[in-house]
């Protein structure tokens, strides 16, 4: 889907988003339900960089600034993360860890936060704008991948078609919606042939989630068997020795 | 390692995981959660032919720090390059959330992360990037307590990928000569965008980039010490008590110094190019000098903050 698709299904009521520098967009939004909702995104398959990290950053604090708990929705088709020499020595893992922050930051302050992927997203930037959200959804063209199969396959020097056999049968490694969503990363999945805007405007209904459930999730869907598990027994241990 | 030299004498870069908790804590306080004896082990690493570690590769447990309760995970750099898997990943999440739930009815004064790792495990890409999501999550969780999180890098993994973006969420970090934060790793830049763009073989450019002294200098770590166990210790105990709050004050001011970091060095590709704008002396010469002449220069401006 185009971005201007993507838009108009979303906000049919309406939308003041621009695009602005580095590939970033900004503006608000009406949504049912919601005085207003705060828009910001990365799109055209952007690299996400130092530059659009903190230009994100900046408008997510903003929102939080003015104190009126708007819901925040982050629209992305990006790509990994900027790779280059320049955002690397300017330190890119602070500016990613900024964006992460400040989004994570809104949630605490009461904010509703959804990432709406509808094109690419991976590795670093995957993490900084589709996965500090409270919800994730995955519209038609989303591709989310940690890493694709081809650079997995150098890495792990198994031939391609060997892992392209392994991802049928586990989500855990495979690039794509469907294992994401398996493992909890991904909330939701919205097909094309239905209108957008009544699912957000009820995902934005849902109270503010406070404590991150992926794990619990992924265990339901059968994508992520351990982790909730083991983070279970670590901190029971803790718990155990507290004060002893 | 020798067996003449104490725990904390040891070189953090030689060290094992195991072996810099040791010297970390004070002696014989450490006491590990979810131990090598259960076993606790990734069930995705047999389908690619590769042996797993009983521990995962991360120990995470408690112990005291100059008299003090902490908590504390060690990634092990020389297992699969450190790197996040299901329940290494899980582990630590479990170690940060039962902080969390715990803080203000005695628990620990702060949590301290030995991070040593390339980022994500590939063959577990999702589970592992999702965790990282989780921790770093957990972690200003645990940090909006008002409970320190503290980033320790200087082993051989460095802190890449996921792994250099939970070390920025940390309330303070401290780093070593040896330690590389960033997120692209050299190789896979080169690997993407050509060896003109960032040639992985030449060391001492791959240090000016990613190392612990341009980290040091320009803010994105608090502390630069010497390479011994002793040393991390040291600057763990004095970072503890001004750690800042996680809250809107401290990233706006966060978002102001990386907006002016972009300013006056955005059109930067190589360290020296920083120094010299900065007004740092002999630009040319600070990757190489001794470790006591390097902390005897004035930081740029603004490196030393409250801001992150």
């Amino acid at each position: 889907m185009t971005l201007d698709e993507v838009l108009a299904s979303l906000f049919p009521s309406g939308h003041t988003v621009e695009r602005g520098p580095a590939g970033t967009l900004h503006g608000t939004a009406k949504v049912e339900g919601q005085d207003e909702v705060t828009v910001v995104g990365i799109i055209d398959g952007t690299p996400l960089g130092v530059d659009g990290a903190i230009r994100l950053a900046a408008n997510v604090l903003a929102a939080v600034e003015a104190g009126r708990r708007a819901p925040i929705v982050v629209l992305v088709d990006t790509a990994s993360q900027n790779m280059a020499r320049r955002d690397e020595l300017l330190g890119l893992n602070e500016y990613l860890a900024h964006l992460f922050k400040s989004l994570a930051l809104a949630g605490m302050h009461g904010h509703r936060t959804v990432s709406v992927l509808f094109g690419h997203a991976a590795a670093g930037a995957f993490i900084a704008t589709a996965l500090p959200s409270q919800s994730l959804v995955a519209l038609p063209g989303a591709e989310p991948s940690v890493m694709d199969l081809p650079s997995i396959s150098r890495v792990t020097k198994l031939p391609l078609e060997q892992l392209k056999e392994m991802a049928k049968s586990t989500p855990i490694f495979a690039p794509g919606v469907e294992p994401l969503f398996a493992t909890g990363a991904v909330t939701e999945i919205w097909a094309a042939n239905e209108p957008f805007a009544p699912r957000l405007a009820a995902l934005l209904q849902q109270p503010v989630v406070t404590s991150d459930l992926r794990d619990r999730i992924g265990l339901e869907r059968k994508g992520r068997l351990l982790a909730r598990k083991i983070a279970e027994r670590v901190a029971a241990e803790a718990a155990a020795h507290a004060g002893s | 390692m020798s067996g003449l030299l104490q725990p904390h004498e040891a070189n953090w870069y030689e060290a094992s995981a195991r072996e810099r908790i040791a010297g970390l804590l004070d002696p014989k306080s450490f006491v590990e959660f979810l131990g090598p004896e259960q076993r606790a082990m990734s069930p995705h690493l047999a389908q690619f032919d590769l042996t797993g570690a009983f521990d995962d590769g991360i120990i995470v447990g408690r112990g005291r720090l100059a008299g003090q309760e902490v908590f504390v995970a060690a990634q092990e750099g020389r297992f699969l390059g450190g790197a996040f898997g299901e329940v290494h990943g899980a582990k630590l999440v479990g170690l940060l959330r039962a902080v969390r739930d715990g803080a203000g009815r005695g628990g620990p004064r702060a949590v301290l992360l030995l991070l040593d790792t390339g980022g994500v495990r590939l063959q577990e890409a999702n589970a592992g990037e999702l965790a990282i999501s989780e921790i770093i999550r957990a972690i200003l969780e645990v940090r909006s307590t008002g409970i320190p999180v503290l980033a320790l890098v200087g082993g051989r993994a460095g802190a890449f990928g996921g792994g250099g973006i939970i070390t920025a969420c940390c309330s303070r970090i401290a780093v070593s000569e040896h330690a590389r934060v960033s997120v692209s790793g050299p190789e896979v830049i080169e690997t993407n965008k050509g060896v003109e763009e960032f040639d992985s073989k030449d060391r001492a450019l791959v240090w000016r980039i990613c190392g612990a002294r341009t980290r040091y200098l320009t803010g994105g770590a608090d502390r630069y010490v010497k390479g011994s166990i002793g040393d991390f210790r040291e600057a763990a105990i004095a970072l503890i008590p001004h750690a800042p709050p996680f809250e809107l004050a401290t990233l706006k001011a966060e978002q102001r110094r990386l907006v002016e970091r972009l300013q006056h060095f955005g059109d930067c590709r190589d360290a020296p190019q920083i120094w010299r704008k900065a007004g740092l002396p002999e630009p040319d010469r600070i990757a190489e000098i001794a470790d006591d002449a390097f902390l005897a220069i004035q930081r740029i401006k603004g490196a030393d903050h409250d801001a992150r």
